[in-house]
């Protein structure tokens, strides 16, 4: 798989490693009152989709960013890739 | 009819043209007592399990492909028990005994093969937890052996114990492990099941289940609505698109995990040899092929084919460890889905839909539970209550704080 790196172009998939579902960008508010719940949620539930997914992807061999990652699961197809940083602010993270 | 050797010989001297089919193809029922959707090992088997232990006489298996294309087919056929956990060691324990006991059972020859499993260390902190693990087996009655550098020189001469970046210190061994036909667990558990009355119903697949009021009484397939009273899910590499079917959402990815055979060659390799790592393992099949792998590739897929990383990964570790291995040519290579659980252990239990049961998240290593998967999932759906052996094996386990991970790596799948 090559993954487009927004900066450095086409790298090959070996150079970053894994994490999961780009929802872990949301993690949830440890006051609220059903943070219990949402934990749980957050950390262990996963959709596991079949298709398009966004996942998060570390590009440790390399200028150590981490990006969002859409690839379709069934073909191993990487249809886009963004910084994970603008996707957390664009999605309502402040840090 | 019964194999036997006489059956073989009879047989022969009649052209061989005296073998009927194993199991039925009969068109589905309206209803059924139990319908078990995915006819893999755990299907089968729970299947079998049911209609012969728990003497339910109304029961189906809806697969949608053909019986053993999935992971029972793929793996790469090991057996063992030699896990460290509570909650693991004696479900994997009762498995190796069904496997000891399996052939006569089935009237099959599964070439169940009990030739040791040995997992290797390099470090002292390392044969620490190995030692520690090797007890743990045996206050659970298994045998476990550790082998220090010498015992493993004469068992393993042909190892690499002087890489430098992994000296090879020893093993811990479990003599009783070993590697089982895979495709003939499927047809056994299938001529089995088929024979105590179960409809094997292939090229069936489950697209969503019959639900109202919380209640589940049926599957819809497209041969039509198949009603019953209660239904069991194993479908391994697709638990989650599956039970999404049923709007639930589970604590799985599914990853791939790739296997590869070598061309054959003279015997050399005595049992099953795991260098964990450096990502590898291996075993020699009966035809003489070195039958191997290593780590899942990492990343969320449905696509039953890995990528060439992996294949480096696994065959350099594989060169490390075996020098003489790298003059031998690869011949055949795949990948199987595998569902991965966010704490390496898999789940056997009721779900919050009356009627709807599951069983899954069997990672890399549920080919060697299929036996004991097959009574805990039978048990489950035949009495509402869970096998002895499977009670940590809860859907709310992650809530509650009691996952079994073996490893320690918390909720990250692909480092199980
Ligand atoms: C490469 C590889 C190597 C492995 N090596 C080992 C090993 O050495 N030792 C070990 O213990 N384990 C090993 N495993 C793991 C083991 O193979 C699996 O955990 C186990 O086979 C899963 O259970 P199963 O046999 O029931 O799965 P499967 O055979 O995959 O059965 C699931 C079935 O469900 C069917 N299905 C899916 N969706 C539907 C639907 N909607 N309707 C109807 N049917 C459906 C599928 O077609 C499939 O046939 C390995 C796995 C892989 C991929």
């Amino acid at each position: 798989m090559i993954i487009t790196h927004p900066v450095l172009g086409p790298r090959d998939a070996q150079e970053f490693t894994y994490l999961g579902d780009a929802s872990l960008i949301h993690r949830p508010d440890p006051e609220a009152d059903d943070a219990t719940g949402a934990f749980h949620e957050y950390l262990y539930q996963r959709e596991n989709i079949a298709g398009e997914h966004r996942e998060l992807w570390f590009h440790e061999q390399g200028d150590r960013s981490w990006l969002v990652v859409t690839r379709n699961t069934l073909t191993h197809e990487v249809l886009d890739v963004e910084f994970a940083n603008d996707v957390a602010r664009r999605e309502g993270r402040s840090q | 009819m019964r194999n036997s050797a006489f059956q073989v010989f009879k047989q022969a001297l009649q052209g061989d043209v005296g073998w009927k089919p194993v199991w039925r193809s009969p068109d589905p029922k309206p209803e059924y007592d139990f319908i078990i959707v995915g006819g893999g090992g755990h299907g089968l088997a729970t299947a079998y399990y049911l209609a012969k232990k728990y003497r339910q006489a109304n029961v189906a298996v809806l697969e949608k492909g053909w019986i053993g294309s999935g992971n029972v087919g793929r793996n790469t056929t090991i057996i063992r028990s030699n896990y460290l956990l509570d909650g693991n060691e004696p479900f994997y324990e009762f498995s190796m005994k069904l496997w000891e006991g399996l052939e006569q059972e089935l009237n099959y020859n599964a070439m169940v093969s009990q030739r040791g499993i040995i997992n290797l260390f390099h470090t002292d902190s390392q044969r620490d937890a190995f030692v520690r693990r090797g007890n743990a087996m045996r206050l659970n009655g298994v045998d476990a052996v550790l082998l220090d550098r010498e015992a493993l020189r004469k068992e393993c001469p042909f190892l690499n114990f002087d890489n430098a970046r992994f000296p090879i210190l020893g093993g811990l061994s479990q003599p009783r492990g070993g590697t089982v036909r895979h495709d003939a667990v499927a047809w056994g558990y299938a001529r089995g099941a088929d024979q105590h009355g179960v409809d094997i119903i292939q090229n069936c697949e489950a697209t969503g289940f019959l639900i109202s009021d919380g209640v589940c009484t049926g599957v819809a397939t497209p041969r039509g609505q198949i009603r019953a009273k209660k239904v069991g899910v194993a479908v391994a590499g697709s638990s989650s698109r599956v039970m999404a079917k049923a709007g639930m959402r589970l604590p799985i990815e599914s990853h791939v995990l790739q296997a590869f055979v070598s061309e054959g060659l003279k015997p050399i390799i005595p049992g099953v040899v795991t260098f964990g790592a450096g990502h590898f393992y291996v075993s020699q099949s009966n035809k003489g092929g070195l039958v191997f792998g290593g780590d899942i590739d990492g990343y969320n897929t449905y696509a039953q084919r890995g990528n060439l990383p992996t294949v480096e990964d696994v065959c350099e570790g594989g060169v490390a460890i075996m020098p003489m291995i790298g003059r031998a040519r690869l011949l055949r290579m795949w990948g199987g889905v595998v569902d991965m659980s966010m704490d390496g252990s898999p789940i056997i239990d009721k779900t919050h839909i009356e009627g709807l049961y599951f069983n899954g998240g069997w990672c890399y290593g549920g080919f060697k539970a299929t036996p004991a998967s097959g009574v805990a999932f039978a048990h489950l759906l035949a009495t509402d209550s869970p096998h002895e052996t499977a009670t940590a094996y809860r859907f709310d386990r992650f809530s509650r704080g009691y996952m079994i991970d073996e490893k320690g790596m918390g909720a990250q799948p692909n480092l199980h």
